[in-house]
């Protein structure tokens, strides 16, 4: 079979996406602890885990995406720093760490792992997220 | 008893309190408001089936959120979650009943520190989501 993984997809790994910045909203903070279904009292003082993920990920464009548009999210790691809270101002970051070409139960797939750095306005560290993304052809 | 679980208390093989889990479409389409993840799979079934997917599917990242709340229901409020790793291996629909566990697989007491073992079971006793999470909690002493 045919690789889908391009040699300009290729040359995209290990390249920052362009850095941006998001205010931490009350109102976010609480929508997402609704979302979730998580009635902790600590929200929205602080944010939950994973809230800040839905802050923003600057990813990368991936070039010639279109052989592989099928995505699905493989998981995610996270580590913690100071928490993220109302107020915050993230600065976040995300790089494709790595993409490698699979045989999948349903032909070629590429997986994908990102990496996105969360930083606060203090310029202290609140999260990093590894994210793993399985790209599929069309069907 | 306390609310918060404390490093002395908390034995090698102690498994952490259940949290189970309905999530419902309405939960989906709040999600994906709230997170900015607007895939289409996770709210349009006629575009999920078109992916080849059975219907609109959980986000994997929800399933993450609701992992998360294992950990810090049961580290309680002076405990802190360090990490949070979730692998998901089989898809989940709304209308399932899924049970959020977990069980410490190692302890470090002079860091204050646990490691634990996670996973989601769907209704039907899979384990489609697997992972492992580190909290600090606090010494009795």
């Amino acid at each position: 079979m045919a690789s889908i993984l391009t040699p300009a997809m290729e040359a995209a790994v290990g390249k920052d996406g362009e850095p941006q910045s998001a205010l931490v909203e009350r109102g976010a903070v609480e929508r997402f602890a609704a979302a979730i279904g998580d009635a902790n009292p600590a929200y929205p003082d602080v944010a939950p885990p994973t809230f800040l993920r839905s802050v923003g990920r600057a990813i990368p464009p991936l070039p010639d995406a279109e052989t592989a548009p099928r995505a699905l999210d493989g998981g995610s790691e996270w580590t913690y720093g100071e928490p993220a809270r109302p107020g915050d101002v993230i600065t976040f970051v995300t790089q494709m760490e790595s993409l490698v070409e699979r045989e999948g139960r349903m032909g070629p797939m590429l997986i994908a792992t990102y990496l996105t750095r969360y930083t606060n306005q203090r310029g202290e560290l609140a999260a990093t997220q590894r994210n793993t993304v399985i790209r599929m052809p069309a069907l | 008893m306390s609310d918060q679980t404390s490093i002395d208390d908390m034995a090698v093989g102690a498994e952490i309190p259940t949290l189970t889990k309905r999530p419902t479409t309405r939960q989906l389409a709040m999600y994906a408001g709230a997170s900015g993840d607007f895939y289409e799979i996770h709210y349009d079934k006629d575009f999920a089936n078109a992916q080849g997917l059975p219907g609109v599917i959980l986000h994997g990242a929800l399933k993450s959120a609701f992992l998360g709340q294992l950990m810090t229901d049961w580290a309680g409020p002076e405990g802190r979650l360090l990490s949070l790793s979730v692998r998901y291996r089989e898809m989940d629909v709304p209308g399932d009943t899924l049970a959020c566990r977990g069980v410490v697989k190692e302890k470090d007491e002079a860091a204050g520190t646990a490691r634990c073992e996670i996973w989601i079971e769907n209704g039907a006793g899979v384990r489609t989501t697997t992972g492992e999470a580190v909290v600090a909690l606090p010494s009795r002493s």
